[in-house]
């Protein structure tokens, strides 16, 4: 069953954390902050995290919400764990393309591609 | 009053709303600005882009700016057609020369979380202009 705190809806299946943005807009920064502090602690407390985050939701994200990701995924990756991204709508994966993020992140079209990655 | 500490005036077309250095002020500011430009009928995509790069300017202005001075103020101003939106957003910092900011997606700066905001404003509207001084942004997306 799903654990929801604040606007992120958290799943536990098998090793892998599945987190659903309840936000459809991740623009500005305290809705950020917020959502960085919650995947933070997740890091914090689980070495090896393999993380699955869902974009299914998500209609609007900002540079600020890039940069949570980039120092989401450097922190999860120097604790030994794996950051996956999935459905990301076509307007948004434009904002990953043209920031060339789509290079830095693994991103696939649907949740059962990005469990079956790790 | 929808925003926060917002005073507002009109003239013939322009709309002034200034703001505080507060972002929940700004939150409320931009929602007025993008009801406007959804009366006007615009397109998903370009109220998408309008959205996108409001965020980054004001974020600009507040942050880098006024340095989250929350005695300084965000001018915005704005002019909403059926052809195109543009749109104004001034801080009270010292400014900044546009053409410094590095090209965020070459290798070593790639990895950073920050300095992308400029180059997603260029990219999804029709003109992003800057004063002299560096301290304003004209932001400008067509109806189309």
């Amino acid at each position: 069953m799903g654990d929801v705190k604040a606007k992120l809806t958290v799943t536990k299946e098998g090793e892998i954390h599945h987190v659903e943005f309840g936000d459809r807009k991740i623009l500005d920064e305290l809705t950020i902050t917020r959502i960085g502090e919650q995947l933070n602690e997740m890091v914090s407390n689980e070495p090896n995290l393999r993380l699955l985050l869902n974009f299914r939701n998500v209609e609007h994200l900002s540079s600020a919400a890039l940069g949570m990701l980039i120092t989401l995924d450097k922190q999860v990756k120097e604790a030994g764990g794996q950051l996956k991204l999935s459905n990301i709508r076509s307007q948004i994966f434009e904002v990953f393309k043209i920031t060339r993020l789509n290079r830095l992140f693994e991103i696939y079209d649907s949740t059962e591609k990005a469990m079956q990655s790790f | 009053m929808a925003a926060k500490d917002a005073g507002e005036k009109r003239d013939t077309a322009m709309v002034e709303v200034v703001i505080s250095t507060d972002l929940r002020a700004a939150r409320a500011a931009e929602e007025r600005i993008l009801r406007a430009v959804e009366a006007h009928g615009y397109r998903r995509e370009a109220t998408f882009a309008i959205r996108l790069s409001l965020e980054e300017a004001i974020t600009n202005a507040v942050k880098h700016g006024n340095g989250n001075d929350r005695s300084k103020h965000v001018r915005l101003r704005y002019h909403i057609t059926d052809k195109e939106a543009v749109i104004y957003v001034a801080d009270e910092g010292p400014g900044f020369n546009p053409g410094t900011v590095p090209d965020p997606t070459t290798p070593p700066r790639l990895s950073l979380p920050s300095g992308r905001g400029i180059m997603l404003m260029r990219a999804y509207l029709d003109e992003v202009r800057y004063n002299r001084k560096g301290n304003e942004v004209c932001l400008v997306k067509k109806n189309e």
